[in-house]
């Protein structure tokens, strides 16, 4: 459940409270309210104590999937929006199942976000840095027009700022429904990381549960430095097509974070109560670095 | 003409159709000796008709079988026919492997040495074997990189001919970074200091085709496609069932009319009556007035302009809404 409905229904739920329903038994919805089965483990416990301990189990370690709130709360000391009203539209008029258009609605509606993207200026301590999260819950984190134009504006503004670049991953991959609009995002982006590249600027990319397709072939996978979350899923193609495609199974641990550490993919797997530390780390230690020996225009990219 | 040059498309089954009839007419009017000229004429007239209809009016899941036509122009080939005299072709990532999904070398056009890299899709199975039915693996992104810095050091424009259903979907292509390749090349392509050209022989599917892709001005053939996913793989995907291909196909909008009203390509190449695969010959030849053309522009710009016409191109692609208000 995401964050915003556990408030929501935590709201309602005060709202009916009266002496006869405090007597009353738990039923299934309560339970599901309060307390939190780990998927992993299978242990039991109240929703509270896995939100005090950044939504990861206390038994066995499993990170669950946070929301972009939840994780730049996690992450920063404070947090400006930047670019907040920009919302898709539908350059297809693009109809599956459902059309596009209705999906934008509901998914906004269910999710109280404007799309699959926050981006702004964090802050962790006096350090300002520009970041980006995406948020699952907002129809797969997929990559259309809004989460390209976002995160290349943020570029920008780091480049304008002279600030490090944090972006962190989660996507299904690229938005069907906007077609090559949301293929060329790719492109988009990655041109503006070649300024930012240029330029001299620490960007700092960080995969969490599941980065795949045009998010993991375009800005995923262009940091400096890639950290991949513990437990995250992390791919080009995804399982399924790849086992209808060679017709094996593929091994069990295939795509995970210490998969991808083991074949050379990312720097380093780190888990969630050590990000803000070692975000705040990384740039503490590049800055000193660029300070020492002067802006990269003294060298040779 | 008896037999069709290729198996018939469905679509096409009735041209073949009134063909045989036609032909039937002028077997009956020799053996009998009676005259069925007037038939004859009105019939191919009306075949003539039907025949302009069904490939002016190509719905996109019938472009999707004209642009993976087996027969259709390949990149080698194009490479062979722009520059007959001329023709390095370079291999491998010089880390272990050569990606032959990836073909690509000096040739010379316009009297000039350009540097061609493209997928390359095979013939039947053997050459398909050979060339992965052109879904490179991460070196084949590496292999193309790297001629792309070469030219970019001798200042040799570059024309990449783009065919492919996609990067491959393979264990070894995971583990040796597919997605990291193709973010590389895009990140790279776009500080190339040489003009680039990218032209669109047949599938432009996906990220395995940005992965060559990133270009001053992009052409597609008539009926070539670009797409962020296969039809199929859209249809498995939204439809949960690939039986809803053909609607995928029309819903992407990933005909070169779609990209060219998108403005996404800078022009669309003419294709002979009925596809490529028909005279690859003529085809080719407009290949190379629409090269002729854009390179002769793109030469006169400098680096800086090279570069900065590129960013721009891709900078401005987005459809969204966006309120005054906040910043």
């Amino acid at each position: 459940m995401p964050l915003g409905h556990w408030f929501a229904s935590k709201r309602n739920n005060k709202a009916s409270l009266n002496p006869e329903s405090v007597n009353q038994k738990l039923t299934d919805g309560d339970f599901e309210r309060l307390w939190i089965q780990c998927y992993n483990c299978s242990e039991r416990f109240p929703k509270k104590d896995i939100q005090e301990n950044r939504m990861v189990c206390s038994a066995c370690g499993y990170h669950f999937r946070i929301n972009s709130w939840e994780r730049i709360h996690q992450i920063t000391d404070s947090f400006e929006e930047l670019n907040a009203s920009l919302r898709p539209k539908d350059p297809l008029n693009f109809t599956d199942t459902a059309p596009y258009a209705e999906r934008i609605e509901k998914t906004e509606a269910k999710t109280n976000l404007k799309e699959a993207v926050i981006t702004g200026i964090g802050k962790i301590s006096d350090t300002k840095f520009a970041l980006a999260v995406m948020d699952f819950s907002y129809m797969g984190g997929s990559m259309g027009s809004v989460v390209g134009e976002k995160i290349t504006r943020l570029i920008e503004t780091a480049l304008e700022e002279n600030l490090s670049l944090i972006i962190f991953s989660s996507s299904g991959g690229a938005r069907m429904q906007e077609g090559t609009y949301s293929l060329m995002q790719m492109v988009k982006t990655g041109a503006a990381l070649a300024k930012l590249h240029e330029a001299g600027l620490l960007y700092i990319s960080v995969l969490t549960e599941p980065t795949f397709g045009g998010v993991t072939a375009s800005y995923g996978t262009l940091g400096d430095i890639i950290i991949a979350e513990e437990g995250a899923r992390i791919g080009f193609a995804g399982r399924r097509v790849i086992e209808q495609t060679i017709r094996q199974k593929l091994p069990a641990d295939f795509q995970t974070a210490n998969y991808l550490l083991k074949y050379g993919q990312v720097d380093m797997v780190v888990q969630r109560q050590q990000l803000k530390e070692s975000l705040y780390r990384l740039i503490q230690l590049h800055q000193k670095s660029l300070t020492l020996a002067g802006p990269v225009s003294s060298r040779q990219l | 003409m008896t037999q069709p040059l290729f198996e018939p498309f469905d679509f096409e089954k009735p041209i073949y159709t009134i063909q045989e009839k036609i032909e039937e007419l002028m077997r009956i009017s020799e053996e009998t000796g009676v005259d069925f000229q007037s038939e004859i004429d009105k019939l191919s007239a009306r075949a003539e008709a039907f025949r302009m209809n069904v490939y002016k009016n190509l719905q996109p899941k019938e472009k999707v079988q004209i642009a993976r036509h087996p027969q259709r122009p390949s990149a080698i080939e194009v490479i062979r026919q722009l520059s007959p005299q001329t023709w390095f072709e370079l291999h491998g990532d010089r880390a272990g492997q050569d990606d032959q999904a990836v073909v690509g070398g000096i040739i010379e056009f316009l009297d000039r040495p350009v540097m061609v890299v493209g997928t390359q899709k095979g013939r039947g199975m053997k050459e398909n074997l050979v060339h992965n039915f052109g879904m490179p693996n991460p070196e084949g992104y590496r292999k193309a990189m790297r001629l792309f810095s070469h030219a970019n050091k001798f200042g040799m424009p570059i024309v990449t001919l783009i065919d492919t259903p996609g990067a491959y979907p393979g264990i070894a292509a995971e583990q040796h970074g597919i997605g990291i390749a193709i973010a590389h090349n895009i990140r790279e392509m776009a500080r190339l200091r040489v003009p680039i050209v990218s032209i669109v022989l047949g599938e432009g599917c996906s990220g395995g085709a940005l992965g060559i892709g990133v270009a001053n001005e992009i052409y597609m053939l008539e009926h070539a496609l670009y797409t962020v996913i296969s039809p199929e793989g859209c249809a498995s995907i939204l439809w949960r069932s690939p039986e809803y291909a053909a609607q995928a196909a029309e819903s992407l909008k990933i005909t070169a009319q779609d990209l060219f009203a998108f403005e996404m390509i800078e022009g669309i190449i003419p294709e002979p009556l009925g596809g490529a695969h028909y005279d690859p010959q003529m085809t080719i030849e407009s290949v190379r007035s629409s090269l002729l053309s854009s390179l002769t522009t793109l030469t006169q710009l400098s680096p800086e302009e090279l570069v900065e016409q590129r960013y721009q191109k891709f900078r401005k692609i987005g459809a969204f809404e966006e309120s005054v208000l906040t910043r």
